[in-house]
């Protein structure tokens, strides 16, 4: 599935912005903080929403407007709505047989064996858990073996055993060939599962390809600390000295929180602000530095390690 | 038109307490002709009004709001359309299917409890039962295919319908002549009055429109609306929470 510089706005508002991206066999997280774009990206491909800009095909096809694309692709919606009047059984072969199955009840009992839901396949489906609701949407994409599965945050709602069997389930699937993509704000979620991602931020494609090199791009980027001390000044020389940081500087502390000055009298605004170059290093030798210097190191936390911020840096690369 | 789909939709229509809300008005169109016959007796002026004003110009357009409007418009509301839109199917076929069952349960709810009411109240007299039934038939097919394109056009489908119903057929059309033409209700009236006979007028049953065309105007916006829906429907923009 290609998008070639795809762009979605509503109004004034750029929800997409200019997204090339391929996405084949195996699993791929589609990953970025709320508001990114995800679900704007996914119903394109879906061939729900039509781009502003750009074409979206699977295998040469244009996905929008195109009805008989759904016998290759499956989707997993992020919304809850659902036929909750009618039983998991009746609901899932429904699907099955809206995509006219040549035996559309094995495939819908396939289908729910795979969720694990048989058990309770007879109950309607409004006395379900998120859980159970989620499952059941997983398996009326999966009834008619797609090519491709689309599935938007599938987690949410999702207890860790549930979890943990959908993992699986998407791991075997995309090892079988089939091409899964999945979005999530969570990084944990996509780092166990994704050998690829593709990573969106405020709309744009900020980065794509294997997991490990997108973390280690993560990781190797400059960290910012807050620190704060009994003598803030000599440490900041000491750091300063030592050259494992970028920048070092004496400010009153944004967040508000207590400090202590030079002195040692508590001082509720000063706080070093501390940008490392290495984070290894930095980390290894800044209560060294403390020690040496006889400065007693009261708090030491990342000032942006908050995902936005993770992914903003993603961006400016 | 998918049998599937039209299972589904009835499922949804009819389910919960929805029912209920389709059985309360054909139950005080009952009641009332009813009260009719037993106050004034086998009164024809009485029974056209009572079929003209309530069961023509109330029951048959709210019913057909609540199952044309309710076929589409709460899956659109709620994503769940999701499942039927992400199917290798037509969206006309969609559209047909959903219209249908919102005709069916406008037929059961509305053009047979017509048919009991003018039996009750006047019998086989001058056909009227069976002219208000065809009328109330042909009616709610219109409001349906009507209610089911506003549903797909617009998330408001219930006022917009309600507007037209309450504001335009019965306000403005009681008082600007003119507004009758564009009046669902008139031209099922002109159905009516065709199947009545030349009797019609001398009972005092008459629509704004003739015959040709109440039922030239009934077609363009059956066939129109249902057509149109199906169009915006495979046009239909689905968004996440996002």
């Amino acid at each position: 599935m290609i998008l070639d510089n795809v762009s979605r706005w509503f109004g004034n508002v750029v929800a997409v912005n200019d997204v090339t991206m391929s996405v084949g066999p195996g699993v791929t997280g589609l990953l970025g903080p709320n508001g990114a774009g995800k679900s704007t990206v996914i119903n394109m491909m879906a061939g729900f929403l039509a781009p502003s800009a750009g074409t979206v095909t699977l295998d040469d096809e244009v996905v929008w407007r195109n009805e008989e694309i759904y016998r290759r692709i499956g989707l997993v919606p992020e919304r809850e709505g659902m036929y909750d009047t009618v039983s998991a059984w009746q609901f899932v072969l429904a699907n099955a047989k809206l995509h006219r199955l040549p035996d559309s009840e094995a495939a819908a009992q396939k289908a729910l064996n795979t969720v694990q839901m048989s058990d309770v396949k007879d109950r309607d489906i409004a006395t379900f858990s998120k859980g159970m609701k989620q499952r059941i949407k997983i398996a009326t994409a999966l009834v008619h073996d797609p090519q491709v599965l689309l599935l938007d945050e599938p987690f949410n709602g999702m207890d860790p055993r549930q979890r943990i069997q959908l993992m699986d389930l998407l791991h075997t699937m995309g090892d079988g060939g089939r091409t899964i993509l999945f979005s999530s704000h969570i990084l944990e979620e996509v780092e166990q599962i994704a050998g690829n991602i593709q990573v969106l931020v405020a709309g744009r494609h900020a980065a794509s390809g294997d997991f490990r090199d997108i973390r280690r791009l993560m990781t190797e980027r400059p960290h910012q600390y807050w620190i704060r001390s009994d003598n803030d000044r000599a440490l900041a020389s000491a750091i300063i000295a030592e050259q494992s940081a970028s920048s070092v500087e004496l400010v009153a502390d944004s967040r508000g929180g207590s400090g202590y000055s030079t002195t040692g009298a508590r001082d509720t605004t000063a706080a070093l602000h501390v940008e490392a170059t290495d984070v290894s290093r930095f980390v290894r030798v800044l209560p060294q530095l403390a020690a040496r210097h006889g400065i007693r190191l009261y708090e030491v936390s990342p000032a942006d390690e908050s995902l936005e911020s993770v992914f903003s840096y993603l961006v400016t690369r | 038109m998918n049998a599937i789909v039209a299972q589904l939709t009835a499922r949804s229509l009819l389910g919960r307490r929805r029912v209920l809300l389709l059985l309360l008005l054909p139950g005080v169109l009952l009641l009332l002709c009813g009260a009719v016959r037993l106050l004034a007796g086998s009164d024809t002026t009485v029974s056209i009004g009572v079929l003209s004003s309530f069961a023509l110009g109330t029951v048959v357009p709210l019913l057909g709001l609540i199952a044309g409007a309710g076929s589409i418009g709460p899956e659109i509301d709620d994503g769940s359309i999701v499942y039927l839109m992400s199917k290798p199917l037509s969206r006309h076929s969609i559209v047909h299917s959903k219209l249908a069952v919102a005709v069916a349960v406008v037929t059961v709810v509305a053009a047979v409890p017509t048919l009991l009411a003018g039996f009750v109240m006047s019998g086989t007299e001058a056909s009227l039962a069976v002219g208000y039934a065809i009328g109330a038939f042909v009616a709610g097919l219109a409001y349906c295919a009507l209610f089911v394109l506003l549903a797909v056009i617009t998330r408001n489908a219930v006022v917009v319908g309600l507007i037209y119903v309450l504001i335009w057929e019965s306000l403005v059309g009681s008082f600007v002549p003119g507004a009758q033409v564009l009046s669902i209700q008139q031209w099922a009236l002109a159905i009516t009055e065709k199947v009545v006979g030349s009797s019609a007028g001398t009972l005092g049953l008459s629509s704004a429109v003739s015959f040709g065309t109440g039922v030239v105007l009934l077609a363009v916006i059956v066939i129109g609306c249902t057509w149109y829906a199906g169009a915006r429907l495979r046009k239909l923009r689905l968004t996440g929470n996002e």
